[in-house]
């Protein structure tokens, strides 16, 4: 029999101690839209639930001078919706608009889909190309990671018993930067990513790019952030020949698998392709905000 | 004759009476029903797709507290192999028995091998560990070339090839050999100056309904039991329960829940013959409901095929000869669609010279079971590829050449009868000039166009049209209504006896309440169930007629019948129907009609579907872009559903032709049992199906109806697979176009 406990503390605090106390297998609660469905093979357990949603700072997004304060639990719904946030990193709403569907939305968070880990993640390279923070609270204080460090293989990553994600702390961009998101799907929805891309750029305003970071999803045990095909883009205008080469080098820093979802071969080719597309719309946007 | 009548209800988009039900959730499925001490019931299934089952020992399991039966093949009393005629075509016995608990062989991932039934649904999944399974574990064959290879792996030692010259001595996965043929195969191929072959391969698919299997059943102390459950035919569960378990028919009631979706996959029984043993052992109630992953595993796919066909024709467009070589994957268990496929191959089409032979190939997957036009879609979409190719290499516009070729009134088939009226060309010029045709294609774009055909089947219905006491009237038929056959039923009925839709409720009785109608399958419903429905309700109108003669003192030759009314010629008397019901207790009691048919002919319908897509080059993804689905209904009794149908069809073939395939590794297990990973189109991947029904009456009907469901699925495969072909100049000859699939087209001639 599957026996389950359910706690839905008021503070982080009263979190922390509900999961470093607990005997029994101790698993935070957001949206549940993975938990559930993970919870579902479960035979002969007992597991103690926290559900964090009813801590107010877990479901609040403020945006300011600092950049974005995103509380790890709010629904991507409600992000989606904050056209504030949406103006300033267009990319990592885009990509939380791709999770699941309008109902999947409802619940699926930003903080699930970082905590799970998997590497198709949606928003997971656009966080990382915006160069968010984790804060992780635990019973022995708060400590922070780049978000890139935070994942540390499939289905796992660097929190500790007793630890949660308390906050997701994304800097404010600098002027004349944008950023994009795409994934590849066999379909229009209800998918997995076989690759994804994410990609931020900056341009001066002759048009040439100072700073660019690209992130691939889906082509390796966690998302990567691929060093050479930013380089590769900083003095150009963001060309074709840039944009090839861009694609070059996010096909050639993957190891994808090959499963159901895809061969290897093909998941290195589109990642590609997906990371040049990504590159132009986010030069794209960045022309928009100069012109 | 049909076409001199002019319909008061036949035509009208009347409300659905299922639909309210439907909308709101009162509508009782296959998993809605539980009874006062009603158990739960499980099925252990084979982690293997090929091994031999040494030993199986369940005391651990009955010795369970919750437990209350555990029950394997050595349960019931021994069957002998030999066919019989359940639901959707010939079933064996003997493979019927092994299909739905293992005997000595486990022959797909997935096989159920032993059954329980607990106090609870938990308790029954966590008994199932307890049983004890030793295998010897044998190599899978997976493909139906290799099943084909004098070496491969046997799954049945006794098995020996069928329709062969001589009878062979050695067993092997070829059930069956057939060959169809007409004219000088070799004179026609002489006679051509173009000449294509080409190989073709389609997946095994399934046919995605998205309600499980699930099944509530009763034994009870005397015998006497009840079955509910979703199918297509409930009297077919009957039936092949009712042998299984070797009962007589008038102990066993079987109710047909409402049904969400079958295409075919609902026409044979898999959890029923188990959970009434389990129920007779146990003494209890019990229910069973398949997961999603049990569904992909363990009922019925469609067949995967490999097929080659070659067509010869004179460089002015006419067809000389066309062959096939079409081989099926049965599944576990001989019976695949194979003779279907050979029959429908080649009917498109008035050719003197044809040759076709088909196999009908064991495999270690689930046996297939009918699927929309079972065997068709393969088959034709292999013939329709090549017909668009040679429209190419002669330079012919595929309408015209289809035209020019077309099967038409007259024309002898390959499987036997001559075609009476149909509407081919109807659809093909309609085709032609559709605004979709005359559109011009973009960048990146390209066009198919397909034809299709199949039978829609007559067959065994009964009917009963009860008259009530204010002049309602209930419609009793014995066909699961599973496509808005309730709502023809009706217009129908309100047809013949000239009485509201809205006075006339039709129902799906249980197996006690209508005598024997064959399964809602073969596109069968509106044609022959509605058949009988007409004879009932003329059934009714005579008697109505009897007694307002009765009333009047006149002879029943003396009072006519028009739109609900009895009419006196001899005099000025009227009596609505209403009238003679409220006057039936002093005319003779009251009224009700009868409808016992066995409907002979068929109506055979055509389609045509186009297909526009756009192809992205740099990830082969394809995108639908436009479509029309055009096809022959004869008589389109209630529009609406029929355009459903239509795009039901067209949907489901594309997803065929694009994406939807069982993916197993190199064990011989589904690697993709789950709606996310096997891709059905979802409504965000479609644009509007357009459609247009075509109205050639079928001469084998009072109103000319021809079965609609079916041929809808015929047409897309090659349809979608010629647009991706036309958009990226390489023939796609290997299904589903899946992305990967068409980008490595693209890259390999780049
Ligand atoms: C139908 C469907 C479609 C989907 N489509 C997509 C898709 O397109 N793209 C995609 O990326 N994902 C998809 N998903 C997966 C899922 O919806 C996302 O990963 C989602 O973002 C998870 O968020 P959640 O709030 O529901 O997480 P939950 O399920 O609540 O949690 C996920 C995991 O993170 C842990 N966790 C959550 N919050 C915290 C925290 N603050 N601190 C520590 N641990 C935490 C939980 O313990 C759990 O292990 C889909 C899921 C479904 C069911």
């Amino acid at each position: 029999m599957v026996s389950v406990v359910y706690e839905a503390p008021a503070s982080v605090q009263d979190a922390v101690a509900l999961l470093s106390g607990a005997e029994i297998t101790a698993t935070v609660l957001a949206g549940g839209t993975d938990l559930i469905i993970q919870m579902q093979g479960l035979v002969n357990e007992s597991r103690l639930l926290v559900d964090l949603k009813k801590i107010p700072a877990m479901m609040e997004a403020t945006l300011d001078a600092e950049g974005l304060q995103l509380g790890p639990c709010m629904s991507c719904a409600e992000l989606t919706s904050r056209e504030d946030i949406k103006s300033v990193y267009p990319g990592l709403i885009e990509a939380a608009y791709l999770i699941g569907s309008t109902q999947i939305q409802g619940r699926a968070s930003v903080g699930g889909n970082l905590c799970n880990s998997s590497p198709a993640a949606d928003t997971v390279p656009a966080l990382i190309v915006n160069n968010a923070q984790c804060v992780i609270v635990g019973p022995s204080g708060e400590r922070s990671i780049q978000v890139e460090d935070f994942a540390t293989g499939v289905g796992q990553n660097c929190l500790e018993k007793g630890e949660l994600l308390s906050l997701i702390r994304i800097p404010l961009p600098a002027a004349n930067t944008s950023d994009a998101y795409l994934r590849f799907i066999p379909r229009t929805e209800m998918d997995i990513a076989v690759a994804g891309a994410a990609v931020s750029i900056t341009l001066d305003d002759d048009g040439i790019c100072t700073a660019a970071r690209v992130s691939i999803g889906a082509v390796a045990p966690t998302v990567l952030v691929v060093a050479k095909a930013a380089e590769v883009l900083l003095g150009t205008k963001v060309d074709v020949q840039a944009l090839q080469a861009v694609a070059e080098a996010a096909s050639k820093a993957s190891s994808p698998i090959t499963d159901r979802r895809g061969t290897d071969e093909y998941r290195r080719h589109v990642v590609g392709v997906l990371a040049k597309r990504a590159a132009a719309i986010a030069a794209e946007r960045v022309r928009g905000i100069q012109s | 004759m049909s076409e001199a009548r002019e319909y008061k209800y036949i035509g009208r988009r009347t409300i659905r009476p299922d639909g309210f039900d439907k909308v709101t959730g009162r509508a009782n499925y296959g998993a809605d029903l539980s009874l006062p001490g009603m158990i739960w019931g499980k099925i252990l299934r084979s982690p293997y797709a090929h091994a031999v089952i040494k030993s199986i020992d369940s005391s651990k399991a009955e010795a369970h507290p919750d437990v209350m039966a555990v029950v394997t093949y050595q349960d019931y009393p021994a069957v002998s192999s030999g066919g019989f005629e359940p639901g959707d075509g010939p079933t064996d016995l003997c493979d019927l028995a092994r299909n739905i608990l293992a005997d000595d062989k486990a022959l797909y991932h997935g096989h159920a091998i032993a059954a329980i039934a607990a106090r609870t649904e938990a308790a029954a999944e966590e008994a199932l560990s307890l049983i004890d399974i030793d295998y010897e574990v044998l190599p899978p064959v997976m493909d139906v070339a290799d099943a084909m290879q004098p070496g491969s792996p046997v799954l049945h030692e006794d098995l020996f090839t069928k329709g062969l010259a001589e009878q062979p001595e050695k067993a092997s996965n070829i059930a069956t050999r057939m060959e169809l043929k007409k004219g000088d195969i070799e004179a026609g191929f002489a006679a051509a100056e173009v000449i294509i072959e080409r190989d073709f391969y389609t997946p095994t698919v399934h046919q995605g309904y998205i309600e499980p299997h699930a099944t509530t059943v009763r034994y009870d102390e005397d015998g006497q039991s009840m079955i509910w459950c979703s199918t297509q035919g409930h009297f077919d569960v009957r039936a092949s329960t009712a042998k299984l378990l070797s009962m007589d028919l008038g102990k066993l009631k079987v109710i047909a829940s409402e049904i969400g979706g079958g295409f075919g996959g609902k026409t044979t029984v898999y959890l029923e013959p188990v959970a009434l043993m389990l129920s007779k052992k146990s003494g209890r109630p019990v229910k069973m409901v398949m997961t999603r992953d049990e569904v992909f595993r363990a009922s019925g796919p469609g067949s995967a095929t490999r097929s080659t066909v070659k067509i010869g024709a004179k460089k002015d467009g006419t067809i000389t000869a066309m062959q096939a070589k079409l081989c099926f994957e049965a599944g576990a268990f001989k019976g695949s669609p194979m003779g279907p496929g050979c029959m429908t191959v080649f009917t498109p089409y008035d050719v003197e010279n044809i040759y076709i032979e088909g196999y009908d190939v064991v495999v270690n997957k689930p046996k297939v079971a009918a699927y929309r036009a079972p065997g068709a879609p393969q088959a034709e979409f292999a013939a329709e590829m090549v017909i668009n190719e040679l429209a190419d290499e002669l330079n012919i516009d595929p309408i015209e050449l289809r035209l020019q070729n077309a099967a038409k009134e007259g024309t002898q088939t390959v499987y036997g009868p001559k075609l009476k009226a149909v509407g081919l060309v109807e659809c093909l010029e309609a085709a032609k000039n559709s605004p979709h045709y005359k559109q011009a294609l973009a960048e990146n774009q390209g066009r198919g166009l397909a034809a299709g055909f199949w039978f829609n089947i007559g067959g065994q219905s009964s009917v009963i049209i009860n008259m009530n006491p204010d002049g309602t009237g209930t419609i009793v038929e014995g066909n699961p209504d599973i496509g808005g056959s309730r709502a023809s039923m009706q217009l129908m009925a309100a047809e013949e006896l000239g009485i509201d839709v809205s006075k006339l409720n039709p129902i799906v009785a249980d197996t006690e309440h209508v005598p024997y109608s064959a399964t809602t399958g073969g596109s069968r419903t509106t044609f022959a169930t509605g058949m009988a429905v007409i004879e009932a309700a003329q059934d009714v109108v005579r008697q109505m007629k009897e007694r307002a003669a009765a009333v009047w003192n006149v002879t029943v030759e003396q009072v006519d019948w028009s739109d609900g009314v009895a009419i006196n010629t001899a005099g000025e008397d009227r009596l609505t129907a209403a009238e003679i019901c409220q006057g039936a207790d002093r005319t003779g009691g009251q009224i009700s009609g009868r409808g016992n048919i066995n409907a002979r002919g068929a109506g055979p319908s055509f389609a045509v579907h186009l297909c526009d897509v756009e192809v992205d080059m740099e990830t082969g993804k394809t995108a639908v872009v436009r479509y029309t689905a055009i096809q022959d209904a004869g008589k389109a009794i209630h529009p609406g559903y029929v355009e459903g149908q239509y795009q039901g069809g067209a949907v489901q073939g594309i997803g065929w032709a694009l994406n939807e395939e069982y993916i197993y590794n190199e064990d011989g297990v589904m690697e993709n049992a789950g709606f996310l990973d096997y891709r059905i189109p979802l409504a965000s991947d479609l644009p509007m199906i357009d459609t247009i029904i075509v109205e050639v009456p079928n001469a084998f009907h009072p109103f000319g109806v021809r079965g609609v469901g079916e041929t809808g699925i015929v047409p897309p495969l090659a349809a979608v697979a010629t647009a991706v072909s036309d958009a990226i100049g390489v023939r796609m000859t290997n299904l589903p176009c899946s992305p990967p699939r068409v980008l490595k087209a693209i890259q390999d001639t780049a």
